[in-house]
Order: C-alpha cells, then sequence, then structure tokens
C-alpha cells in the first residue's frame, strides 16, 4: 500500500478484477470444498474395486457410525475453534453411555427422554466443570481436559466395575433409534445433520459465535475489544460436554453392550475428524460442516478397507495420513491465501 | 486527566497531566520509560490508575476495563495493531456490535456497506471483505481507525503510529488525523520523530520521568525545546583532554580475513582508548567484531590480547583472555529475558560466585546490587525479570554482566540502539568512565554523533574493508559518511 491516497479516480466503478479474485478466494475459503473432493474421489474408486460398497446396508452402516463422531465434531469444533482443546469427551461417552444404559434396568418403564437428559446432565456437569478450570482458572485446556478424560474414565469404572449392560435389559423403542429410517438414511441422522446445520449457522451469524472465532483468531485482541473472553470459553466447554453426554446415550442405543471401555479413544478420533474438515488446531477457523464431513470421510475409509478386505492397520495409517494432508493443504492454502491478499494490498493502488 | 500509577515497585507515573481538546490533535513526547504507556494502558481501560483522575468533558470516569474505555468514547490505536487475522476486515470492525436483523443474526451485507462508508470517510481504499491476515502495519491502522471512527469516539489515542510505516503511508495517516480532527475528534499523537509533531499536532505535552514537565502550544517552540524538556539538561559535551593518555595496547587484530565477508582488517585498541569502528549497516563490522570474540570463523590473519595470540572460533578462550562482548540484538543473544535481573547480571560471572559447586543466592544478589548501583539501573526488584526493564536499562544489564568479569576489552555492538536519549547519555558517560578505568573498548555504532561523541579513534568500514582511520579532532559526519559509502575514493 505505497500510492492509495493518489487514486481518488478509480472509485468509479469496482474493476472487474477484483471480484474475479474474490471468487477464486472463495473457492480457496471454502476448505470443505477439498474434502469433499476427497471423500467422492474415495468412494468412487472403492465402489468401482466392490460394487456391494454402494448397498443400502453399507450406506446405512456406515450414516449411523459417522452419527455419534460427527455430533462430537460439532462440540469439539466450538472449543477448537476458540483456541482450546476438549479430551475429555471419551470419556464422558463412556460414563453417560452405562449410566444412562443401565437406568433401565433399575427403573422400570423409564420415559426415554429422562434417559437422554440424564445423560445430558453428566456430560453437562463434565462440560461445566472443564469450563470454570479454563476460563476462570486460567489453567490451559490441554491439561485441564487430559485430567478429566483420566478422572471420568477412572469415575466410569468405578462405577461399572466388572459389569456390563447388556442388550436384552434395553428397550426396543431405544435400540430403534439409530435404526429406523428411510432408504437406508437414519432419522437419527437427519436430526444430528439438522443439529449441525443449527451448529455452524449459530457459529456463522450470531455475534457470540463469532466472538468464538475472535478468541481463537488473537485471544489478546479479543480481550482489547472487550469481548466476555472467559464466558465464551466456559460456554463453548459445558456445550461440547452436554453434546459429548447426549452422543454417549445414543452410543448405548447404538451398541447395547456397554462396559467401561465405551468410548475410549474417541477424543483423538473426533479431533482427527475436526482438523480434516478444514477446522485450524489453533482456533481462529473452519466450520462445524466442514468437521462433520471430516468424521463422515475417515468413517468412510473405515468401512471401505473393511468392504475391500484391507487390514485394519491401515485404516489408522490412513487417518493419520489425511490428518497430515490436511494440516499441510491448510497450511498450503493459507501461505498462498497471504500471497494473494498481499499482493492485492499492493495492486490496488496502482 | 491527573493520574497516578504504581507499577510494580516503580512508580511508572507518578503524575501526569494532560488537557485534550476535540478537534486537535495533541502530541504526547517524552523519552522510553518517561511514563507514555502507562498512560496509554490507562486510557485503554488496561491498567487502572491508582490515584488521580480521569474527567471526560467535565465527567469523572472510571474505566474499569477495554470495553469500559471503549463505552466512554476513548480507542487506541497501537503501534501494531491487534487484530483477528482469520476474519474479516468488517468484522475486526463491527466484533461485538455488527448490525443485526430477524432474531438477532448478523446482517453481513450492512456490515460490509457500513465498514465500506467508513473507509470513504477516510479517503482510504480497502476491500471490507477480506480477511485481515495479511495487510500491511499502515492498512491494519487504517482498520483500527474505521473501528475508532465506528464507535464514535471522541478520543483517540495513537501510539508511536508511524514507526513502521512508510512516508506514503505516514502521508496518508496524517490525512486521516486531519479528518478526524474536522469531526471533531481530540487525537493524543505519540511519536518520537519531532518533525512529524510539528507537521501534524497543535499542542504538546512533554514528560518525563513520570511527570509532565510541560504542556502548551506547540507554535512558538523549537525541536530543541523539546528535546530539551525531554531530557532535562543540554546534551553532555566531552572534550578530548578530560581523558587520560590511552596506555598498553590490549587488542592487535592483523589482517584479519574471512572469505566474502571481510578482508584485510587490521587494527588495535590500548588501554584506556574507545575505538569507534563506524559504517554502513552490512559493511561487516558486526562479522568482525564475532570473530574476533570467537563466534565466527576466520579464514586468516591473527588476534592477539596483550600480546598473547587468541584461539580462534572460541567464545570461553575470548572470555579466558579478558574479552566482554555485548551484542547488537540484546534481547536475543546478550540476555535471557524469563530470568531476573540478579540471575541476568551475574550469568558471566558464575565461577567467581560458586562456592562448592552451587551458586549462593546472596553472594549473587550482593553482586548484582553492587552493580545495579555503579550502573544507575531503574528497576523494581532484583528478582524482577529483566524483560520488565526498558531497553536502556537492558543495555546496563548486559554491560554490567561483562564489567562483573573486569574485562581488558570490552566490545560493544550498537550499545544506544533503540534507547532513550537520557538513558543513552547514561551508557556513554558509562562507557567513558570505563575507558577512564583502564579498559580498551571497541564500539560499533551507525550513529555519527554518537562516534564522533565518545569515539577516541575512528574506523570506517566499507563492504568489508578499513578505508579510513580518524582521530576525534579530525573526524566529522561528512568524512566518515564520504568514507563509508566510498565518495572518499572517487575524489581521490
Amino acid at each position: 500500500m505505497s500510492a492509495t491516497v493518489d487514486t481518488k479516480q478509480e472509485t468509479s466503478g469496482k474493476p472487474p478484477r477484483v471480484s474475479s479474485r474474490r471468487l477464486t478466494e472463495r473457492v480457496f475459503r471454502i476448505r470443505e470444498s477439498g474434502i469433499i473432493a476427497v471423500l467422492i474421489v474415495f468412494v468412487a474408486i472403492t465402489v468401482s474395486i466392490e460394487p456391494r460398497f454402494a448397498s443400502q446396508q453399507e450406506v446405512q452402516f456406515i450414516l449411523a457410525n459417522t452419527t455419534i463422531f460427527a455430533l462430537l465434531a460439532l462440540g469439539e469444533t466450538m472449543v477448537i475453534v476458540s483456541r482450546n482443546v476438549d479430551l475429555s469427551i471419551g470419556s464422558v461417552v463412556g460414563l453417560s453411555a452405562y449410566v444412562s444404559a443401565s437406568l433401565f434396568g433399575k427403573i422400570h418403564g423409564i420415559p426415554i427422554v429422562v434417559v437422554f437428559l440424564v445423560g445430558l446432565g453428566i456430560g453437562l456437569a463434565v462440560g461445566v466443570a472443564n469450563g470454570i478450570m479454563v476460563a476462570i482458572g486460567r489453567v490451559p485446556s490441554l491439561v485441564v481436559t487430559l485430567a478429566t478424560l483420566y478422572i471420568v474414565r477412572g469415575l466410569d469404572i468405578l462405577i461399572v466395575g466388572g459389569n456390563e449392560v447388556v442388550a436384552q435389559t434395553l428397550p426396543n423403542a431405544f435400540i430403534e433409534i439409530p435404526r429406523a429410517g428411510v432408504y437406508g438414511v437414519p432419522y437419527l441422522a437427519i436430526v444430528i445433520a439438522v443439529v449441525i446445520g443449527i451448529g455452524a449457522y449459530y457459529l456463522r451469524s450470531y455475534r457470540s459465535g463469532r466472538e468464538l472465532y475472535a478468541i481463537g483468531s488473537n485471544p489478546e485482541a479479543a480481550r482489547l475489544a472487550g469481548i466476555p473472553v472467559g464466558r465464551r470459553v466456559f460456554t463453548a466447554f459445558a456445550v461440547s460436554g452436554a453434546i459429548a453426554g447426549v452422543a454417549g446415550v445414543l452410543w448405548a442405543a447404538q451398541y447395547q453392550t456397554v462396559d467401561s471401555n465405551a468410548g475410549t479413544g474417541y477424543e483423538l478420533t473426533v479431533i482427527a475428524s475436526v482438523v480434516v474438515g478444514g477446522v485450524a488446531i489453533f482456533g481462529g477457523s473452519g466450520s462445524a460442516v466442514g468437521a462433520a464431513i471430516g468424521a463422515l470421510l475417515l468413517q468412510t475409509i473405515n468401512s471401505a478397507l473393511y468392504v475391500l478386505g484391507i487390514s485394519p492397520f491401515w485404516d489408522q495409517a490412513i487417518a493419520g495420513a489425511l490428518l497430515l494432508a490436511a494440516i499441510t493443504l491448510d497450511r498450503i492454502i493459507s501461505l498462498r491465501l497471504t500471497a494473494a491478499l498481499r499482493r492485492r494490498s499492493a495492486g490496488v493502488g496502482t | 486527566m491527573h493520574a497516578a500509577k504504581a507499577f510494580g515497585a516503580v512508580r511508572a507515573v507518578v503524575d501526569a497531566s494532560i488537557d485534550l481538546y476535540g478537534g486537535e490533535a495533541h502530541a504526547l513526547v517524552g523519552e522510553n520509560g518517561a511514563g507514555k504507556s502507562t498512560v496509554v494502558k490507562m486510557l485503554a481501560g488496561v491498567h487502572q490508575p491508582d490515584g488521580g483522575e480521569l474527567l471526560i468533558e467535565g465527567q469523572p470516569a472510571v474505566l474499569t476495563g477495554p470495553a469500559a474505555a471503549q463505552a466512554a468514547g476513548i480507542a487506541v490505536i497501537y503501534q501494531e495493531p491487534t487484530l483477528f487475522p482469520d476474519l474479516t476486515v468488517a468484522e475486526n470492525i463491527f466484533m461485538g456490535r455488527q448490525p443485526l436483523v430477524a432474531a438477532r443474526r448478523i446482517d453481513r451485507r450492512a456490515m460490509r456497506a457500513q465498514a465500506a462508508a467508513l473507509f470513504e470517510r477516510l479517503g482510504v481504499q480497502l476491500d471490507p471483505g477480506r480477511i485481515a491476515r495479511g495487510l500491511s502495519i499502515a492498512d491494519q491502522q487504517i482498520v483500527e481507525i474505521a473501528k475508532a471512527l465506528s464507535l464514535e469516539a471522541r478520543v483517540i489515542v495513537m501510539d508511536e503510529p508511524t514507526a513502521a510505516l512508510s512516508a506514503a503511508e505516514v502521508a496518508r495517516l496524517f490525512d486521516v488525523v486531519r479528518t478526524l480532527r474536522a469531526a471533531g475528534a481530540a487525537v493524543l499523537f505519540i511519536s518520537h520523530r519531532l518533525e512529524e509533531v510539528f507537521e501534524i499536532c497543535q499542542r504538546v505535552t512533554v514528560m518525563r520521568d513520570g511527570r509532565t514537565v510541560l504542556a502548551r502550544e506547540l507554535a512558538g517552540l523549537t525541536a530543541d525545546d523539546l528535546v530539551r524538556a525531554m531530557v532535562g539538561r543540554d546534551m553532555p559535551q566531552r572534550t578530548a583532554g578530560e581523558r587520560s593518555q590511552p596506555g598498553d595496547e590490549v587488542l592487535r587484530v592483523e589482517r584479519l580475513a574471512r572469505e566474502g565477508v571481510f578482508i584485510d582488517i587490521s587494527l588495535h585498541v590500548r588501554a584506556g582508548e574507545i575505538v569507534a569502528l563506524a559504517g554502513l549497516v552490512g559493511s561487516g563490522r558486526s562479522e568482525v567484531a564475532r570473530a574476533i570474540f570467537g563466534i565466527d570463523r576466520y579464514d586468516a590473519g591473527k588476534v592477539t590480547i596483550g600480546g598473547t595470540e587468541l584461539r580462534r572460533g572460541s567464545p570461553a578462550a575470548a572470555m579466558a583472555a579478558g574479552i566482554g562482548y555485548v551484542p547488537e540484538d540484546r534481547r536475543q543473544q546478550g540476555l535471557v529475558m524469563d530470568m531476573s535481573i540478579q540471575q541476568n547480571v551475574a550469568l558471566a560471572s558464575l565461577a567467581r560466585l560458586r562456592r562448592g559447586g552451587l551458586v549462593r543466592s546472596a553472594s549473587e544478589r550482593a553482586f548484582a546490587t553492587d552493580w545495579a548501583q555503579r550502573m544507575r539501573l531503574r528497576y523494581g526488584r532484583l528478582t524482577d525479570p529483566v524483560s520488565t526493564l526498558s531497553g536502556g536499562n537492558q543495555q546496563k544489564v548486559v554491560l554490567a554482566k561483562w564489567l562483573g568479569r573486569h574485562p581488558a576489552l570490552l566490545i560493544v555492538d550498537e550499545p544506544t540502539r533503540g534507547i532513550d536519549i537520557a538513558t543513552k547519555a547514561d551508557v556513554h558517560e558509562l562507557l567513558v568512565r570505563l575507558a577512564g578505568e583502564g579498559i580498551a573498548i571497541l564500539m560499533i555504532s551507525s550513529e555519527l554523533p554518537e562516534v564522533l561523541h565518545i569515539g577516541d579513534r575512528i574506523l570506517v568500514m566499507r563492504e568489508g574493508r578499513l578505508t579510513a582511520e580518524y582521530s576525534h579532532e579530525e573526524a566529522s559526519e561528512e568524512k566518515i559518511m564520504s568514507a563509508a559509502t566510498g565518495q572518499l575514493e572517487h575524489s581521490k
């Protein structure tokens, strides 16, 4: 920007060059487009080798697996966007799954809604604890949620002991929740998709949602801009916890047999989904929709490898490779975007 | 405003009074450490005053935080603005105040239109829809000013806004400042560049040691008047006669060369002598110093200290031979910023302070206290991290660190870069005093007044070679510059 002052004659009508540049930027910015492309290519290759992969049963299986991860990814996105991380969600899923499912055995005829509320309450309690320690105690979220990961899992093991909830104790209506659907698309998947859509819209179009991005983009500037940083971060953790609580109940309905291992390691799969889905690991950018598509991609790969008869080892290795690819792509895009914007800055005045 | 702020144990602002009127640009000047930044932070609501009061349009105001300052109509433009790099320019302006439509949704289109209107009022071209990452510093400041405008800020504080700007960008900024003034805002303009103060401001407040020492219209004042008020005295002039005759030769460098960096460097420094090494940045001066101290290798030549040849490429050997080296970049190379003042001062003398393998805190403390007094260090507590000190005081810590070893030769690279005028004078006095005590000093400096002021002999380097040598008496700015730029050879 060296000569903007003497360019007043250019202000009549925007040069078309700028708007076309903006279009390319928009494509750049839609990080989701890249991962959708990867998803399509991957499905196409798998189907060409093994047509069975396109069957209704297979699609239903993938969507059913994806729902829980995509839902968890929504909460994790809110947290990561604010430059934090929530590692406790896997343990919350486990505790919530066992406590809620065992309620059916203890209180006969308990309404399913109440069971969901109990799960949500458990998650909310952990989320609030995380939020207080991070927002008020100013302890890094990595440490706080690593601690609650262990504490909640320990609590889970203490409660479960050697027991497990088995399918026979669960009412049919409960077990049907993840299974009922049309044309192989579970109703639950549709509901979750709507919830994620609402969540993404909130993050995009509401002040408090934008403030989470602002906090993640530059915490110091957020403070100077008068944003209630503590309150926003606290809310993000509370919501992430509550979502994990609900996801735990869904986990019980989906897998029916619940022991003390339920949900172990989910936090890492979810974080991987979020990052593959284009959410910057240090906050400030990315969307909940992208994160959900990231979850879908990882679950699709998981199933495809199974269908193709490839060792599950490759599943993990490919997930790791995708993560690296996503981070590399992210870096390249942001560097090129920055360069493009710099050029444009320089170009406006000439 | 009247305000007092105790800052650490140093009372950073003791009694600052500034009267700001709408429609004026008001300069706030003073040396680093005079308390300007503390005033800015209090106005921004980041720090709260411990006493005094702030009146806005005659009403007392208490700024409990950044949000309160914003609500009170005060906006602060920092030297390096703090934007949200991932968000759009429009969002950066309206964060927390975005225009809304039904159901409290953000109206993006209106937000962009309003941002564009602000830029038009300011007379600048910026795309409100682009993200802030990649904006030049000047453009980032414009975004902050647009934000201040959208807040209808009545007081706009600009904290050294021009430090990183090109001439054209400064001109644009000044146009914007005039626009703000015309709109009735009060602009508090903080700058080290006095010519800018005279160009854009109508009134001035000078601060020294946390006090307001001068407040009046600029008309009728000169830059010298301001400097005198800032420093509190005229700059001391050294005459060569004050100095004792130099003693024995301490450092001798013979035909030192490093391929592609410098060649055929021969020089000597005697006890009690200050030899200034002048030249343009990149002429190889620092590299010669680094080679002498053993940080970098050299390909040919030799370095002798007190008659014995120094092993090349070994800082430990150089230190053992009695060389102290104060590097150019003190933050990166001269200090451990997170360690305390006391630890930093003692760092190079640990061997002397050690008892049975352990460094005793008490002797470290005594050692540091002694040096802090000798250096006239301004600090809160010796246990404070050295990063809390101002640039000039940090430099004194680096000097103390080396002086604690009683060096025979001190190499100082740009000893007063980024240091305010009074501390600069302190450092100069100190170097002269040290020379008087018999230390040989080799000083690299790009500031000609400094070179002329304290150098007993002045060597000039150009493109890796020594091109001239002048005595204190015969040197002049013109002679040094022509030797440094190569005009000397043409005129011969």
